[in-house]
């Protein structure tokens, strides 16, 4: 027995070509929207990941350009100005502040690196508080330091392969002519930890002549407190300013924001061109059956069984067309995120897009809820046309 | 015409009035005539005589300017009360077949599912047993599975006449059957009319240009400018015209 559904999915087969293609019309704008939905899920997470990875949520710093504080946080530039020791351990009471760890950036010119010379950074950590706060750290060799002013140095993943050094060697601090044993190696961790030299605080401020400075407090919230609360209090204390991610988060996300609108025009132009050519495939398939539509009249059909059926129609071109956008999507992610990563002013270093399946069927659903309302008006011109009308232009 | 035959249709003083431009068209202009069950009618006339649109007003497919319809004793169109479209396919459904020059046999849809067509919109009981009946009389039970573009012409108008008769119809309406066919075929179509005839009492109403055809009808009725003409030099096939 013949159903409705069955003659909307032959009749569809009836030009092959005309609805092939606007099955890919409509896979297209799919794969776009559904990359894009996918960006921006995976980039925000991305994102978060990367600042939850520094272990703190707040970084206090000595006054000075918020930019640069910025920049010391997420690539881990020089601090120029210090501020007192005492800042740190005045906020260890603070009912707000669940751990905190005091560090010290020292930079200087190495005529060594590279062909022009570079500077070599070192971050000057406690042994006691730092390696709990970044507790996800592993050692692809080595351990943390013997003891906390030991000259001895922990070299990032990227940090031991640009000096080429190995647990045991002597790394040379250049300008102070002062050696450093080597006494552990990171694995990667996809952030700035990679490029970083770690070396014992009281190390860093003896060798640099910086007793009882730090240039950055960095501050785990306890969970159960307001992070703007504890900001707030941060701000009265003297000479220091506060860098919290959600300040760095929204620097980025204002960056971003311009290009994902871009992104989104393209993809609501697409998928109106997708609906547009939806429109017209139907519509056309319509008006070369207008006497088949009268002579189904005449055979019984009512006004809302042609509407069903031309919508009918519509609905299965969008679905075959969604679902083949979506697999696209799927397969093309790792390289439609190539492309992406080099647009972007900023990425973070996790996988820019996640396409899951709740994205996936509510892509889905956008593109069927696009085919329902492209298919009123061609259903709605089929189910207009009056079975005598298609007679008579049989006769005339 | 045997006098205890219940009247079937009675259509009274049915006028359609087309407008073209400021020209009115007078495409039935006051016909008045009955049909009784069992009955085979023709309707013969020129081109522009109005018969295809006296057979659209009597077949409910159309709404006449003025005039009214009755249907197996129910009055469907009344003077000034228009009926609406689905309401004109409820009345359809139960009661029309039709056939037309064109066969309009959906390309992608077998023989089988061309017939069942009409039951994708509405239900009825035994339709699969009617369907076994009409394609073993019509000679077209091998060609079930079979595509449109497989059939010849009179095979083609031969499931456009089983489709029209699979809801079991009281009326059939047959505008031009034999258009698209060649001589020998268009006898076949005749005789498989006047055999439904018959053998089974369908009402058949035909409209025609082909005087061979018309002359199994019962009745001929010849039309002329929208009216029904018994003139001097009516042309009925058994006059010796055509």
């Amino acid at each position: 027995m013949i159903n409705i559904y069955q003659i909307a999915y032959k009749n569809l087969l009836r030009k092959r070509t005309r609805s092939i293609l606007t099955i890919i019309g409509i896979s297209l704008s799919t794969w776009v929207l559904l990359s894009l939905l996918g960006f921006n899920q995976g980039y925000e997470k991305s994102l978060n990941k990367d600042i939850d990875n520094m272990g703190y949520q707040v970084l206090l710093t000595a006054k000075g350009c918020p930019y640069e504080a910025a920049t010391l946080m997420l690539k881990g530039g020089t601090g120029l100005k210090y501020m007192d020791q005492n800042i740190a351990k005045n906020l260890g009471n603070n009912p707000a502040i669940n751990k905190l760890t005091p560090m010290v950036m020292q930079a200087v010119f190495d005529p060594n690196k590279g062909e022009n010379g570079g500077t070599s950074a070192y971050l000057g950590v406690d042994p006691a508080t730092y390696p709990k706060m970044k507790s996800f750290l592993e050692f692809s060799n080595g351990k943390w330091f013997t003891n906390p002013d030991a000259y001895e140095a922990v070299l990032g993943y990227e940090a031991a392969e640009l000096e080429q050094r190995e647990v045991g060697d002597i790394l040379l601090i250049p300008e102070k002519n002062i050696e450093l044993k080597v006494v552990g190696i990171l694995k990667r961790t996809g952030t700035q930890d990679d490029g970083t030299i770690f070396v014992p605080i009281k190390a860093i401020q003896k060798i640099f002549d910086v007793q009882n400075k730090l240039t950055a407090v960095g501050i785990q919230v306890n969970k159960n407190y307001d992070v703007s609360k504890l900001e707030d209090q941060l701000y009265k204390l003297p000479d220091v300013q506060v860098v919290s991610m959600a300040q760095v988060k929204s620097t980025i996300s204002t960056l971003v924001a311009t290009a994902k609108v871009m992104v989104f025009s393209i993809a609501i132009i697409a998928i109106l061109i997708a609906m547009v050519g939806v429109i017209n495939t139907i519509l056309m398939s319509v008006f070369e059956r207008f006497q088949e539509i009268g002579i189904l009249k005449s055979m019984g059909a009512m006004r809302g069984d042609i509407f069903r059926l031309i919508w009918m129609e519509t609905v299965i071109l969008c679905l075959l067309g969604g679902i083949l956008g979506s697999t696209i999507a799927f397969l093309l992610s790792k390289a439609t995120e190539v492309l992406i990563r080099n647009i972007l002013p900023y990425s973070p270093t996790g996988s820019l897009i996640q396409i899951n399946w709740q994205l996936t069927f509510s892509t889905i659903g956008i593109i069927l809820l696009i085919g329902i309302l492209s298919g009123i008006y061609p259903a709605w011109r089929a189910a207009s046309i009056r079975p005598i009308e298609a007679i008579r232009s049989e006769v005339e | 015409m045997e006098n205890q035959k219940k009247v079937l249709l009675e259509a009274i003083d049915l006028h359609k009035t087309y407008h073209r431009g400021s020209e009115e068209i007078h495409a039935v202009d006051g016909i008045s005539l009955s049909i009784q069950e069992g009955e085979f009618v023709a309707f013969i006339g020129p081109s522009g005589s109005g018969k295809t649109t006296l057979i659209n007003l009597i077949g409910c497919l159309d709404n006449p300017t003025s005039g009214s319809l009755k249907v197996n004793g129910r009055n469907i169109i009344g003077d000034g009360k228009d009926m609406s479209e689905n309401e004109l396919t409820r009345i359809r459904r139960e009661n029309y077949g039709y056939i037309f020059q064109k066969f309009y046999l959906i390309p992608t849809l077998t023989v089988k599912e061309n017939i069942m067509l009409p039951f994708a919109f509405y239900k009825k009981q035994g339709m699969e047993k009617n369907l076994n009946k009409l394609v073993t009389e019509l000679g077209i039970d091998q060609r079930l599975n079979h595509l449109p573009s497989q059939l010849s012409g009179g095979e083609m108008q031969r499931v456009a006449i089983a489709r029209a008769l699979i809801n079991e119809p009281v009326i059939l309406l047959a505008d031009e059957p034999t258009g698209n066919l060649d001589t020998r075929r268009s006898a076949e179509i005749g005789e498989i009319l006047l055999d439904l005839n018959r053998r089974q009492g369908i009402t058949i109403i035909l409209v025609t240009h082909n005087p061979l055809l018309a002359e199994i009808a019962d009745r001929i009725v010849e039309l002329k400018d929208g009216q029904i003409y018994n003139g001097p030099d009516s042309c009925l096939p058994s006059k010796g015209c055509a």
